[in-house]
């Protein structure tokens, strides 16, 4: 071990981070590009930008369908969070805490979208929902997104589940507390920081969405379908801005998720002898 | 008279609070039957129901050149992301597993800046940098290594480079989850019997590795199949993947047996080599 951290600065070692560094810079600076060319005074997409300039963020904040679409989103992706995390949540406990026949078979299910092509799913939800005349409606959305969302969530919350102490809820029932009130005064309060991230990754499923969006959202598109349209048509420069926007968002996004994956750690951790079943 | 048991067992274990059975599942299990499987059901069985039971949709995709061009260009492009990705994963997964637990975690914000930024966004700026009137072209121009812009958008070098950059961290992830559980001392032990350090690599570190790189494959490789958004904005008219056909299928030519026979060829191809990854791997440890 020591030998390995207190090794030299070999020429191996050299070459290792500056290939690192160079990958880094694929993977990140792209995203990066985007944030000065939002800025520009241009009428053009243009790098490197000329002059500084707000034109392209007031089109977007004067756009009613710009406006229109973010809302939209916001409301699918909050009604899809709910949702997930309630029906994850629930479906995590049964998973962690029950013995019955099938289970695995169930588990495989849940966790099944985050594997079958989206497009497939796209295309399917839309037969159903076309049938039943629900294209454009937010629920046909909301469904179909939280069908992506949930294991995300069940993922998350099993994995915070499998590391608490079970004894202390035995010790709270014990005591004369419900159920319920054990759920919320004891389980919750050491398994939060897991609902948390499966809620925020459940939020960022559905507010980054666009395959199934392209198909059930209809009149009123969400924020990445009106992207889509916008670039597919001809590169708006407007889009600048949403994508700069988007980043910046995100960015916040996955700072609160480490706060908080850092935070599960805890209980994870404590935990000797949890009702740990694999699944 | 006391027939009853003094501690009913039984009754104990059937009356365990701390137990969540199988209606805890329910509202899950109904919102999926209903929204996904039932529906994925249905439509794929069109392919083969649609109008009468009949083979032709299958057939359709075999005869026609057109259509094996699509399946084969899946391939190629899924297997190039694959390739490419293990190779500029490998040594990222390697530095994280080498490096101190501060610097990991900056590093690991890094690679996770992409998994989280809108895929559209990623696109997005992948059409800014590749455009004909883009950066890159700019940059080459103004260097003066080429005279002209030259095409780089809607190419299938576009497509490849932008679905590496998206696929990179599930590589990463999957990679460094098997390399820091690697005993480092294994190395130690190699060098003071007299290995050298490239022979200590490569006999002793690599294969410890090689789980990492199969699980990080088999799921790059099976996302790469499914892919829409990246070859449908970044690839031109010969690079349509079967996803892309699937769409047109279904929103412009209202084929719908066509489109769910092909669907039902790309979920064949996915759940095979998912099955190949289950008899090795865990799903749940990437996310």
């Amino acid at each position: 071990m020591e030998l390995e951290e207190t090794r030299r600065f070999t020429l191996g070692r050299c070459v290792l981070y500056i290939v690192c560094a160079l990958i880094f810079m694929y993977l990140i600076l792209p995203i990066f590009v985007i944030l000065p060319i939002s800025f520009s005074s241009s009428k053009f997409l243009q790098f490197p930008p000329t002059g500084f300039s707000l034109q392209w963020y007031g089109k977007f904040f004067a756009n009613r369908n710009w406006i229109s679409a973010t809302l939209r989103s916001f409301q699918v992706a909050i009604l899809t969070t709910i949702l997930s995390t309630i029906l994850g949540t629930m479906a995590s406990f049964a998973f962690v805490r029950g013995q019955f026949r099938g289970k695995k078979l169930l588990y495989g299910m849940v966790l099944s979208p985050l594997i079958i092509p989206v497009i497939i799913t796209a295309v399917a939800t839309y037969y159903i929902f076309a049938r039943v005349r629900m294209i454009g409606t937010i629920w046909a959305l909301v469904l179909a997104h939280t069908v992506l969302a949930l294991p995300f969530v069940v993922v998350n919350v099993t994995s915070t589940l499998q590391g608490f102490d079970i004894t202390l809820e035995r010790a709270a029932l014990s005591l004369g507390a419900n159920r319920l009130v054990t759920f919320f005064k004891v389980t919750f309060p050491l398994i939060w920081p897991g609902v948390v991230s499966g809620a925020l990754f459940a939020f960022i499923t559905s507010f980054d969405e666009v395959v199934i969006a392209i198909f059930l959202s209809g009149s009123r598109p969400t924020l990445p379908k009106q992207m889509w349209d916008g670039i597919r048509i001809a590169i708006n420069p407007t889009i600048s801005a949403v994508a700069s926007l988007l980043i910046v968002f995100s960015i916040l996004l996955l700072l609160s998720l480490q706060l908080f994956s850092g935070r599960s750690a805890g209980p994870r951790r404590r935990s000797v002898s949890g009702p740990g079943e694999t699944l | 008279m006391l027939r009853k048991p003094l501690i009913d067992l039984k009754n104990m274990v059937e009356k365990d609070p701390t137990r969540y059975e199988l209606p805890y599942l329910l509202p899950s299990t109904i919102l999926l039957l209903l929204v996904f499987v039932v529906p994925i059901a249905l439509f794929l069985s069109r392919s083969f129901l649609d109008p009468r039971p009949t083979s032709e949709h299958f057939l359709h995709i075999f005869r026609n050149p057109v259509y094996l061009r699509v399946l084969w260009v899946t391939f190629r492009i899924s297997f190039t992301v694959t390739a490419v990705c293990i190779l500029l994963g490998y040594p990222v997964a390697y530095l994280l597993s080498t490096v101190s637990d501060r610097t990991r975690n900056l590093l690991m914000i890094l690679v996770l800046i992409p998994f989280w930024t809108s895929l559209l966004v990623r696109n997005y700026a992948w059409m800014v940098l590749l455009g004909r009137r883009g950066i890159i072209n700019n940059l080459l121009v103004g260097i003066g290594i080429i005279a002209e812009p030259i095409k780089l958008l809607h190419t299938a070098f576009a497509v490849n480079v932008g679905m590496i950059q998206m696929m990179m961290p599930f590589m990463i992830l999957s990679m460094f989850s098997v390399m820091k559980g690697i005993d480092r001392r294994l190395i130690s032990a190699a060098l003071s019997l007299g290995a050298n350090r490239f022979k200590a690599f490569f006999k002793v570190y690599f294969p410890l590795s090689l789980p990492g790189v199969g699980s990080g494959s088999l799921l790059v490789f099976i996302y790469s199949l499914g892919f829409f958004v990246t070859p449908a904005l970044l690839g031109g008219r010969k690079d349509v993947m079967v996803s892309m056909l699937i769409e047109e299928q279904v929103s412009t030519m209202l084929n719908w047996g066509f489109a769910s026979a092909l669907a039902l060829l790309l979920l064949a191809c996915t759940f095979l080599f998912f099955f190949l990854y289950t008899r090795f791997f865990k799903i749940e440890q990437i996310f």
